[in-house]
């Protein structure tokens, strides 16, 4: 097994968020406790919007690995969580903000199989197959945002 | 008589003592936290005398607003008490807390008396009393969350023991039924229980069910990885069951492969597979 290498880039992709202000919740995530704090949320987000028993399983994973890569790859930071969209267009929006040493790269951080930490190399890759919507910025010394979201198809 | 610290407060709480007392008590009455209904009128006496005994010894060689010094040693050993009496006989901390406060209103009028000609050492020693009954009142909430911790560390502590039981099922098959969230801590406690058992039942087959654990991340992958690499190690093999279609598809969305360890939906399943391997057949009569 490699070790995982779990930080998001900043710097790297993606367009400026857009309307994750609305109604949302901020879960500092500093220890253990904390990731699974951001499940019990996470799950909580998904059931408001009506999301399947699988979509809802996808996003908390998703949110469990990113958690837990704030929280041993960026020293620590915060989850942000809003719903966002009205009707049945509502989606869940989570944002990982840490101020860690930043990814180098981050096309290589995103291979399955290739971490820093000792784990089995797929959490963040995982977490990108797993939500709809998965946006990373990250550079050396300037932390990690990784923002994902998910929804539920509706006919 | 202002004592070495220049404060009058330690000499007119030793002279006024005992006014001090009665009409501290009508003040806890007058502010609703003298709760005759949790707590007898005698304890209350003697909490409160017990503790304007103690804070007179602790000033008696002058103010010391550090109450994490050894002259506050008593009065902190009697708040913890008092707090954890209140705390246990229905009391909020607020209530506890606004009961050492209410002492500042019969302090005050007793300053009020003494120094009505004399603004200046009024406000002055009236400031002296608030700082330091803010500071002890304070304390006691403290003592209240220190217990709330202590409490809550217990409960995690218990939680992990009991919530890893090994189930003999069958002659050398066990089965770990496992439950919420399965951290690196617990998953350590798992390990540790099933390897035993494996001994201890001499068993073949070690049945891991996952059904009651709602996420199966990449850590959680890892951990029964491990485990079932050293159940292996043991000579036992290992069947990993409750694999329920939303961690199914997470798990190969993750990208995680489980090579050397049977699946299966449900315990049922698992325990079917383990008596075939096991070589136990039934027959019907």
């Amino acid at each position: 097994m490699r070790p995982e290498q779990g930080r998001p880039t900043r710097g790297g992709t993606d367009r400026e968020s857009d309307g994750a202000d609305a109604a949302g919740e901020v879960i500092p995530i500093h220890t253990g406790a904390d990731v699974s704090r951001v499940r019990r949320v996470a799950t909580a987000a998904m059931a408001t919007i009506g999301a399947s028993k699988i979509e809802t399983t996808r996003m908390v994973t998703a949110a469990s690995e990113l958690a837990r890569n704030t929280l041993e790859h960026g020293g620590g930071g915060e989850m942000r969580i809003a719903i966002v969209g009205r009707m049945s267009k509502r989606k869940v929006e989570m944002t990982f903000i840490d101020q860690g040493p930043g990814i180098p790269d981050i096309h290589r951080a995103l291979t399955d199989g290739y971490s820093t930490g000792g784990g089995l190399g797929l959490g963040l890759s995982g977490a990108k197959r797993l939500c709809k919507e998965f946006e990373i910025k990250s550079a050396p010394g300037e932390g990690t945002i990784v923002k994902v979201a998910s929804w539920t198809e509706r006919p | 008589m202002p004592d070495s610290s220049g404060s009058n407060l330690p000499g007119l709480l030793s002279r006024y003592q005992d006014r001090i007392l009665t009409d501290w008590i009508a003040a806890q009455s007058d502010v609703g936290v003298l709760r005759a209904d949790l707590m007898r009128e005698a304890e209350i006496r003697r909490q409160s005398r017990s503790f304007l005994t103690h804070l007179i010894a602790a000033t008696k060689n002058g103010l010391n607003f550090d109450i994490e010094s050894d002259q506050w040693q008593d009065v902190r050993d009697m708040l913890t008490e008092v707090t954890n009496y209140r705390v246990d006989h229905g009391f909020t901390p607020t209530e506890t807390a606004t009961f050492i406060m209410a002492l500042k209103q019969p302090i005050f009028e007793c300053l009020r008396d003494q120094f009505k000609d004399d603004p200046n050492t009024l406000v002055n020693e009236a400031w002296s009393a608030t700082v330091l009954l803010d500071k002890l009142g304070l304390y006691t909430n403290d003592i209240y969350l220190r217990g709330r911790e202590d409490i809550i560390q217990r409960q995690q502590q218990e939680m992990l023991e009991l919530s890893t039981p090994v189930v003999q099922l069958w002659d050398r098959i066990v089965a770990l039924p496992l439950i919420g969230t399965l951290d690196s801590s617990r998953a350590q406690i798992v390990m540790e229980n099933l390897l035993e058992a494996v001994v201890e039942s001499k068993a073949e087959i070690v049945i891991i069910d996952i059904t009651g654990v709602p996420t199966v991340d990449t850590l959680v992958a890892q951990h029964l990885l491990k485990t079932a690499a050293a159940a292996k190690l043991m000579g036992a093999e290992c069947v990993i069951s409750g694999i329920r279609p939303q961690i199914a598809q997470t798990i190969v969305h993750l990208g995680v492969e489980l090579p050397q360890v049977a699946t299966k939906a449900d315990l049922q399943s698992a325990f079917a597979h383990a008596l075939k391997r096991t070589g136990v057949t039934f027959s019907s009569r």
